[in-house]
């Protein structure tokens, strides 16, 4: 079985482009050109150097001892908390930029929620001198002041979405229409691994950087490229992406998705995609998603914004429907917990986001031997407030 | 012969009317639907609401939004139409996104609009070549007809793909843009109505977005056979209420 992504742009039943004809002639440039435009020579050394130069990449795969101790086994944490702007999302937005740039494109637009990608967006907007506008549900934008002012430091124009829930979905939407009303000169970087193709599988690559190092840098550290478990955090999807890519084919090793249970999955307050959501269609890809029986769109909700989105990755719902990856929820409060375990046994604040891939420790017996490497999406200075207020520091 | 096609092959330009059902209240749908036709208005597009109409501007986000709140559902709306033919014999479009469609089931979807007397479907997020390969046949067993829409930044190659594809009329979208977030048309939007129209694909063509007076759909049906009018509506049922449609209808023509 293929968990990649098929020449109509599916994964197994999901994936494909549903999109109004509005956005037909971006999407269907985008997925002319992208595999034609990544291969490149001068692309893929000038997405290299930046990565190298600019992200500061190979993150570190880091032996975590004393969690290791605690749990038994052997965990490796992938580092991309230490990328350049805090997370692995700047991998994917230095990948599109370059595309935007060869598209010939002038204008960059994105959506965001936690404002992570967001940051990331305007980061390289501000490196390529092109123009950015960012649209934050307008609730967002409230509760992530810091990262508002990140971007509006780095040139960007943050556009507040009023619509429907005003928040990540709904600023999703926002961007969308943009894009409807300049169909010419800009280009749309979205920030997860969602979309309509080619969008899924393009982040995929600009993010599979993540699972490329980890071969080798396993290889190095315990003369094997193979994990027993690669563990990622999941909300659209992008950092499990990168995470599981290069292990999809490698039926050895146990991947593990972990998503947001917010307040538990049955309490109405939760964002746990694979256990509530059903088969239909979000922001112009099929998936699984959560709606009513009636199939309008629903609110989800996790502590962590990151992971605060009503659908999964068609590639992610792939993975769950047929087995090949564990799927676990983790609420609020275990990932939580985790996080400030984290700080304390290894003296590394992790986003909250990532607090959830942790959080499976507690939740799924590894065994002693296990080599485990969960990936550690971002930094936790970002969440330093719902911290505060949580752990009321 | 499907009420479209029959209605097309009047001698007359096409006044075209959408509105979100279940706005301004939940109830008010077939009082809408009677209204219009009672005025002069020659097709009428039901929208069904969405809680995230990718392609609406602010006016029918709004109106869709209220619709949800007020409780309309798909199965709602065909029971509040399932005795519409009895009093009204314009054709009549439901336009909605493609999800709620496929959460009803496509097949039950286009049966329960046969058994009404749909004539036709607007579905902006399907796109023409996944209707093409897995939904076409159900429609045509059930008599609908799919109604696909182009844009001045359409191919001619895939308009004459989305014309081989269509019985019924295209829906030419004025300009790049959502709905209701201009008004009048330039040169621009003159030089493709025309380059549209001189194309003589086999399927008249009604222009919709943007058409918000007697003078926009003077313009536009200069070119086509007809022009839909969207947010202008919504607007006029926001500020009057569903009980003042032939003062709208009247400003029109």
């Amino acid at each position: 079985m293929s968990y990649n992504v098929n020449e109509k742009g599916y994964y197994g039943e999901f994936g494909g482009a549903y999109i109004p004809e509005m956005l037909y002639p971006n999407v269907e440039e985008l997925r002319q050109k992208y595999l034609e435009i990544t291969a490149q020579p001068d692309f893929i050394k000038e997405f290299e150097q930046l990565l190298k130069d600019y992200v500061g990449r190979p993150s570190p795969l880091y032996f975590a001892k004393r969690l290791s101790e605690k749990y038994n086994t052997k965990i490796y944490l992938k580092r991309e908390d230490l990328n350049h702007t805090g997370a692995h999302k700047i991998n994917n937005t230095i990948g599109q930029i370059l595309v935007a740039k060869k598209l010939g494109k002038k204008r960059i637009i994105a959506e965001t929620g936690a404002g992570q990608h967001g940051v990331a967006t305007a980061t390289v907007c501000a490196l390529m001198g092109l123009e950015c506008i960012v649209y934050m549900g307008e609730i967002d934008i409230k509760r992530q002041a810091p990262n508002v002012a990140r971007m509006k430091m780095l040139g960007a124009e943050v556009r507040p979405a009023l619509s429907g829930s005003r928040t990540l979905k709904d600023a999703t939407n926002e961007a969308i229409r943009d894009w409807i009303n300049n169909p010419v000169d800009t280009h749309y970087i979205i920030g997860s691994a969602i979309g309509p193709h080619p969008y899924p599988d393009m982040v995929t690559r600009f993010q599979s950087i993540i699972s490329e190092e980890i071969k080798w840098q396993l290889q190095e550290k315990e003369g094997r490229e193979n994990p027993d478990y690669v563990v990622a955090c999941i909300g659209g999807g992008s950092n499990a992406a990168g995470t599981f890519y290069h292990f999809l084919d490698e039926e050895k090793v146990g991947i593990i998705a972990v998503e947001a249970a917010g307040k538990g999955v049955d309490s109405g307050h939760s964002a746990a995609t694979s256990k509530l959501g059903k088969i239909g269609i979000i922001h112009g890809c099929k998936t699984l998603l959560m709606q009513t029986p009636d199939g309008q769109i629903t609110e989800p909700y996790s502590i962590s914004a990151g992971l605060d989105y009503p659908g999964v990755g068609p590639m992610h719902a792939h993975l769950a429907q047929t087995g090949r990856a564990e799927f676990y929820s983790v609420t609020d409060d275990d990932a939580m917990e985790s996080g400030l375990e984290l700080c304390k046994l290894e003296g590394i604040i992790p986003a909250i986001e990532s607090s959830h891939a942790l959080a499976v420790l507690k939740e799924r017996k590894f065994k002693p031997t296990d080599v485990v490497v969960i990936s550690l999406s971002g930094r936790g200075d970002k969440d330093l407030n719902t911290y505060i207020d949580y752990f009321k520091l | 012969m499907n009420r479209i096609n029959q209605k097309l092959q009047e001698n007359k330009k096409i006044l075209s009317i959408y509105f979100s059902a279940g706005y301004p209240n939940l109830d008010d749908t077939v009082q809408i639907i009677q209204d219009l036709e009672k005025n002069g208005v020659d097709m009428i597009e039901i929208g069904l609401p969405f809680s995230d109409p990718l392609a609406d501007g602010p006016t029918i986000q709004a109106s869709s939004t209220t619709a949800l709140q007020n409780g309309m559902t798909s199965q709602i709306l065909f029971d509040q139409l399932k005795d519409i033919r009895k009093t009204v014999s314009i054709p009549l479009v439901i336009m909605g996104y493609f999800n709620p469609m496929l959460q009803y089931g496509v097949e039950a979807f286009c049966q329960k609009c046969a058994e009404i007397g749909i004539d036709g479907l607007i579905i902006p997020d399907l796109p023409v070549d996944v209707y093409a390969e897995e939904y076409k046949a159900t429609f045509d067993k059930y008599g609908l007809k799919n109604i696909f829409l182009i844009t001045p930044q359409t191919s001619e190659e895939r308009i004459r793909f989305i014309d081989s594809v269509s019985d019924g009329f295209i829906y030419m979208v004025s300009s790049a843009s959502v709905t209701g977030s201009q008004s009048g048309f330039g040169n621009t939007q003159e030089t493709y109505f025309k380059r549209i129209a001189d194309m003589n694909l086999k399927n008249p063509q009604i222009i919709g977005f943007g058409i918000s007076n007697q003078e926009t759909f003077n313009q536009a049906t200069q070119f086509a056979k007809g022009a839909i009018i969207g947010s202008a509506f919504i607007t006029h049922l926001k500020e009057n209420g569903s009980g003042k449609i032939e003062s709208f209808v009247k400003t029109i023509r």
